[in-house]
């Protein structure tokens, strides 16, 4: 594409149907716990 | 739904369904001021005259016929295909509990959540009898999972360091028999590390956090001993041996930023510059009528600040001496799941946190606050009716995050924090979501900037 870059091939719907085994690091979410965010945390699959 | 801004020079488009992100040209941002979710393969003659004031008509039609793709193929206004999921949440296994070895601490920080050490209750170390009842009552409850975690949390862990060597030793011991895998992690302000506690520490926390709030003057202004002396003279050297000695296993070293310190990518790059690479230093969270309490009138400074720390890191990055700041980092590939991104931090259903006499809370932030109480370690009474409640708290059960860009990214935020400062676990603790927006904006424009 000329116009456009796309930087990655998420799939949010696909990791769904394949996800929620559980077996990840739990990510708080208050401050004091250095983890306001679950987005950088890693998938265990 | 789209999220669409321009920072440091780039147009940056996120997907907010499917998680795609773009970085688009100037005609490609415009055009999408005349897009919505209903895309037609042609772009209205409306559009293409009002576009035509600035823009070549085949360009127009070239670069629609480009946006166009991406959203035929489910990267631009995706329809939200994760709402489904959310009905289905259940009460889950728990899998990570938060214990508060020590309700003491030998600082007494101004902002500290828990009343400067002792969470309101007193001030109390946990036995090992209490400790062995929570790994188990954390084993009982974990049914098939095999990733278990405890955080060693006060308080000032290092205050009961016996008992959490003690604890480890006991966890590990049951983790052949029932296929578990223990991940311990600790949080500490370093005043009583010495080399005993630094290798046990290296050889069996897969995690530590290490306080610091950042130069010498904010640190020792609010992180002070019970005689008001500073802390960090004392810390720093241990911190950079801890670390030194660390090899390739995680750490933070962490800080708070408040009111007082709102030039705060000057505390991030001074840690920097004092060899750590891996840091976060965080708003305070506290009533906005307290003195270091960050304020709505703060945001503007802050969101330059944040923007600032970013220019830093891509520079960095670029001269190969880059760090990791903890609120930029963002897996776009091989992040989470979307059932994790629903709920977040599950307080209440995977995650508890226990207190020296073994009480059972959503968490660490809710101890003392007796309306959230669960149960106890040692009795085994567990009121799986705030279990329950939590299992279905997602974030299309809150207000404003249905409808938010950020969702998929702070997962509706802190549970605890929305009830303290809100008054209800389903609203949202506003200054929190901007901070949090504007922390993803800049950590998609550094993906944009060092790809």
């Amino acid at each position: 594409m000329k116009h456009i870059k796309t930087l990655n091939k998420a799939d949010l719907k696909g990791s769904a149907s394949k996800g929620g085994c559980g077996e990840c690091q739990a990510s708080c979410q208050s401050a004091c716990k250095t983890s306001c965010t679950v987005a950088n945390q890693k998938c265990e699959k | 739904m789209i999220h669409k801004y321009k920072l440091n020079g780039y147009n940056i488009v996120l997907d907010v369904n499917s998680g795609a992100v773009h970085v688009v040209d100037d005609i490609a941002y415009d055009i999408l001021e005349f897009v919505n979710e209903n895309m037609d393969k042609s772009l209205d003659n409306s559009a293409v005259d009002l576009l035509g004031n600035k823009y070549e008509k085949n360009e127009i039609l070239n670069t629609y016929a480009e946006l166009y793709e991406l959203y035929a193929n489910g990267q631009l206004y995706s329809k939200d295909e994760c709402k489904k999921f959310a009905n289905m949440l259940t009460n889950s296994p728990i899998k990570s509990m938060c214990l508060n070895i020590s309700h003491d601490c030998n600082l007494r920080c101004e902002y500290c959540f828990a009343a400067k050490g002792d969470f309101g209750t007193g001030r109390e170390l946990m036995p090992l009898k209490i400790a062995k009842n929570a790994i188990d009552f954390l084993v009982e409850n974990s049914g098939p999972r095999h990733n278990l975690e405890v955080d060693f949390f006060g308080g000032e862990p290092l205050m009961n360091f016996e008992v959490v060597k003690a604890t480890v030793k006991y966890a590990r011991s049951l983790e052949k028999k029932y296929n578990k895998n223990f991940r311990f992690t600790i949080t500490t302000n370093g005043l009583l590390l010495s080399d005993d506690k630094i290798d046990f520490i290296n050889q069996e926390m897969s995690n530590v956090v290490l306080s610091l709030d950042g130069r010498k003057e904010i640190n020792d202004k609010l992180r002070v001993t019970s005689k008001g002396c500073g802390t960090f003279d004392i810390i720093v050297p241990k911190y950079q041996k801890l670390v030194n000695e660390r090899r390739d296993k995680d750490y933070y070293v962490r800080g708070t930023f408040t009111r007082n310190n709102l030039d705060f990518a000057n505390d991030v790059i001074k840690i920097a510059d004092l060899g750590f690479d891996q840091i976060s230093i965080e708003p305070v969270v506290l009533n906005e009528n307290l003195e270091y309490a960050i304020k709505k009138e703060d945001l503007p400074r802050i969101y330059k600040e944040y923007e600032k720390l970013a220019l830093e890191m891509i520079k960095r990055k670029k001269e190969d001496k880059c760090f990791n700041f903890f609120h930029f980092m963002i897996d776009l590939e091989q992040g989470p799941c979307a059932i994790k991104r629903l709920r977040g931090c599950s307080c209440g259903n995977e995650y508890i946190a226990v207190t020296p006499s073994g009480d059972i809370y959503p968490c660490h932030q809710f101890v003392g606050q007796e309306k959230w109480n669960m149960g106890n370690v040692t009795t085994k009474s567990f009121n799986n009716n705030i279990k329950e409640y939590f299992a279905k708290t997602n974030i299309y059960t809150k207000e404003k995050c249905k409808d938010c860009w950020v969702k998929f990214f702070c997962s509706g935020g802190c549970n605890a924090n929305s009830w303290q400062y809100e008054g209800d676990v389903a609203k949202s603790h506003n200054i929190s979501c901007e901070l949090e927006k504007k922390r993803v904006e800049c950590a998609l424009m550094i993906k944009a900037a060092t790809v």
